[in-house]
C-alpha cells in the first residue's frame, strides 16, 4: 500500500496482493473428487484460483501386483495383467506375452500375430473413444460424448466377449500365441465394427471438435513442452501431442507392425487441444491398420506347439518387451533365474509416467483446467498404482 | 460464426434422438431383468465341476490331481484328495476329491483352471446371478453345488464341449487299444520261448 505523503494521496488497494505463503490456500482434491478417474489424490496449492503448487499422491490402488507375479507362475499373472489398465487389458496381455516369448525363445505363429494386431488396434479404438468421451465430459458437456463412445465401446467389448469370454478381463493372449482361435463369423462382426466406426468419428468430431467452448477450454492449457516431454520420459499420444515423433510400433515395429501402412499423428502446441485431436487421429489409424489386418489375416494355427502350459519354466535370462499401449509406451521387465516364476517382475506403466508432468502443465492455471488437463493424461488408478 | 459448431452439435443430438426410436443400431438400452442379451458361446464366469452319467458322486472326472489348486492365481480352490479309490462312472478305482471348494468370492473368472486340467473336468459355468445375502458362506461353493453333468455342459457351450467330447473319447479308445495291442505283439514275441501265461503280466508291466 502506498504510505503517501503530502504531495502524493494514498492509494488505497481493494485487496492486497497475496504474496506471502500465508494466503495461499492449500485444497486437497481427491481421492474420492468426481474428476479424478479413480482414487487419485492432488495436494494443490492455490492463490486465489491459480494454482501454486501441485503434489500428485497416489497409492490407493496398490495391489503389490509386480510381488505377486514374483510368487506366481508365469501364467498366473497374466490374468493380473488384465487388472494393471483395466481398459486395455489385450495390451497388457500381449506386453507381458511378448516379454515371455523374449525370454523362453518362443515363436508366434502368423494367425495369432494378426490377432494380436486386431485386438490391440481394437482395444486402442475403445480406449481413446472413452478417453475423449471421459474429457469432454470433465469439461461439462455431461453425458453425451461420453455415451455416444459407451455405445461404440460396448461393440468393441462384444467382440472381445465374444473371442476370449470376458468383457474387460479377456486374459487371452498366451506365451506363444493366442489362447484359442477367434469362433465362427467373429472376424465378418469385427469388420463391421470396424467400417462403421469412422461414421461414429465424424458424429463424434461434428459433436464437439470446433465448439467454441471446447476450444476456449483446451486451446493453450497444459502446454507440454517439447522438451520437457522428452526429458521426463512422457510417451504415448501425450509425446506425439508435443511434437515428437515416437511411436513404438514404427520404432520397435514389434509384432508384425512393419507389414502395415499408417501414420503417426503429430500435434504442434503440445496443449489439451492437440491432446485430443491426436487421439482422434490415432483412431482414424488404427481403423486403417485394422482393415488391412482383417484383410490379410491368414488361416493356420494360433500357437506355437512348443509352448507349454503346465510346468513352465524358461531357462535364466532376462527380458525386457514394450509396445505402444493406449496409453503410452508399456514394458515389462523379467529376470528367470530357471524357476517356475520370475525371480523378478517389472511393469514401466505409461500412465505413472505421462503424470509426472503434471506439476508443470498445470502451474498457473485455474483449479478447472486442473480437471481438464488431468483428464487429458489418460490415466487409469489400476496402472499407475499397481 | 459464433456458436455455429453448437448448432452444428446439436444437430447431432437431435438426429442421435430422433433416430434411436427407428434405429436399432442407436436404440441400445436393454431392459436388464426383463430383456436379456443372448450371451456368447465362450462366455465365462465361474468354474463347476462337469461329472459323466447321472451320479455326480460316483461320475466326476476329478482325481483330485490339485493342478488346478496349484495353479489358481488368486488361490480359491481347496481340495482334499481321498485316501482310498472308488469306481468311477466307467467302473475304473480312481482317487476322487474327498473336498473340493471354490471360493466364488475370490475368484477372478480368470480360467486357468480349465486350461491346466489334464482332465477336463473344470470348466467354466455361464451362470452370473449369484447374489446372496450371506456373504462367507453363500460364496463358498462345495463340491456338491459345483458338481454339473456333462448335459448341462453340452448345453452352455456346444462347440466346446462335443470337441472335448471327442477328445475324451479318442483318449478313451487309445488307453484301451494299448495293452491289446501290447499283449498281443508281446504274445506273438514271446510264445515261441516263453509259455503263454506269462504274457497278460508282461503286458500289464509293458
Amino acid at each position: 500500500m502506498n504510505a503517501g505523503s503530502d504531495t502524493q494521496p494514498t492509494r488505497h488497494q481493494v485487496r492486497p496482493k497475496p504474496n506471502r505463503e500465508g494466503d495461499w490456500l492449500e485444497v486437497s482434491m481427491g481421492p474420492q473428487h468426481p474428476s479424478t478417474h479413480g482414487v487419485f489424490r492432488m495436494d494443490v496449492v492455490l492463490e486465489g484460483e491459480r494454482v501454486v503448487r501441485l503434489k500428485p499422491v497416489f497409492g490407493y490402488l496398490h495391489r503389490n501386483h509386480e510381488k505377486i507375479a514374483e510368487g506366481t507362475t508365469y501364467l498366473g499373472s497374466m490374468p493380473y495383467t488384465d487388472r494393471l489398465d483395466y481398459f486395455c487389458s489385450m495390451t497388457n496381455n500381449w506386453a507381458y506375452a511378448l516379454a515371455v516369448e523374449k525370454l523362453a525363445g518362443l515363436q508366434v505363429p502368423e494367425r495369432a500375430e494378426y490377432l494380436r494386431v486386431i485386438l490391440a488396434e481394437l482395444t486402442r479404438l475403445q480406449n481413446h473413444a472413452s478417453l475423449c468421451g471421459f474429457l469432454l465430459q470433465d469439461m461439462g458437456a455431461m453425458g453425451t460424448p461420453l455415451m455416444y463412445a459407451f455405445r461404440e465401446r460396448e461393440k468393441i467389448l462384444d467382440l472381445f466377449e465374444a473371442i476370449s469370454g470376458a468383457r474387460m478381463m479377456c486374459n487371452f493372449m498366451r506365451f506363444g500365441g493366442c489362447r484359442c482361435d477367434a469362433p465362427p463369423g467373429w472376424l465378418e462382426q469385427a469388420r463391421r465394427v470396424v467400417d462403421n466406426f469412422p461414421r461414429f468419428l465424424d458424429e463424434f468430431e461434428a459433436l464437439l471438435s470446433e465448439n467454441e467452448i471446447i476450444m476456449a477450454r483446451t486451446q493453450g492449457v497444459g502446454v507440454l513442452p517439447r522438451d520437457l516431454a522428452i526429458n521426463a520420459g512422457v510417451t504415448g499420444p501425450m509425446l506425439r501431442a508435443s511434437g515428437v515423433n515416437y511411436d513404438v510400433r514404427k520404432v520397435d515395429r514389434y509384432g508384425i507392425y512393419d507389414r502395415f501402412e499408417f501414420k503417426v499423428p503429430l500435434g504442434e502446441h503440445g496443449d489439451t487441444y492437440d491432446r485430443y485431436m491426436v487421439r482422434i487421429l490415432e483412431m482414424r489409424q488404427s481403423v486403417n491398420i485394422l482393415k488391412q489386418a482383417l484383410a490379410d489375416i491368414p488361416p493356420g494355427p494360433v500357437m506355437d506347439p512348443k509352448a507349454k502350459l503346465r510346468g513352465f519354466r524358461p531357462k535364466p535370462g532376462e527380458a525386457y518387451a514394450r509396445i505402444e499401449a493406449p496409453k503410452g509406451e508399456l514394458g515389462f521387465y523379467l529376470i528367470s533365474d530357471g524357476g517356475p516364476n520370475p525371480y523378478r517382475y517389472r511393469v514401466r506403466p505409461p500412465s505413472f509416467i505421462n503424470l509426472t508432468v503434471l506439476e508443470d502443465m498445470c502451474l498457473g492455471h485455474t483449479v478447472a483446467d486442473v480437471v481438464v488437463i488431468l483428464g487429458s493424461v489418460d490415466i487409469v488408478m489400476g496402472e499407475v498404482d499397481r | 460464426m459464433l456458436g455455429e459448431a453448437i448448432i452444428k452439435g446439436l444437430a447431432v443430438t437431435a438426429k442421435n434422438f430422433a433416430l434411436s426410436y427407428v434405429s436399432p443400431e442407436r436404440l441400445v438400452t436393454i431392459q436388464y431383468p426383463e430383456e436379456r442379451q443372448p450371451l456368447p458361446e465362450a462366455t465365462r464366469q465361474f468354474p463347476f465341476l462337469v461329472y459323466d452319467g447321472d451320479d455326480p458322486h460316483a461320475g466326476l472326472r476329478c482325481v483330485a490331481c490339485q493342478i488346478c489348486e496349484k495353479e489358481c492365481p488368486p488361490q480359491c480352490i481347496y481340495i482334499v484328495k481321498s485316501k482310498d479309490k472308488k469306481p468311477d462312472h466307467t467302473g475304473k478305482p480312481q482317487f476322487y476329491p474327498a473336498v473340493f471348494d471354490i471360493d466364488l468370492s475370490v475368484c477372478m473368472s480368470c480360467q486357468i483352471c480349465v486350461e491346466v486340467c489334464p482332465f477336463d473336468a473344470i470348466k467354466m459355468d455361464t451362470e452370473f446371478e449369484l447374489s446372496t445375502t450371506d456373504r462367507f458362506a453363500g460364496l463358498l461353493y462345495h463340491k456338491e453345488q459345483l458338481a454339473k453333468s456333462n448335459a448341462y455342459y453340452h448345453k452352455i457351450h456346444p462347440t466346446e464341449a462335443a470337441e472335448v467330447d471327442a477328445r475324451l473319447a479318442a483318449e478313451r479308445a487309445k488307453v484301451a487299444a494299448k495293452p491289446r495291442a501290447a499283449s498281443e505283439t508281446k504274445a506273438a514275441a514271446t510264445a515261441p520261448a516263453a509259455p503263454p501265461a506269462l504274457a497278460p503280466g508282461a503286458a500289464v508291466a509293458a
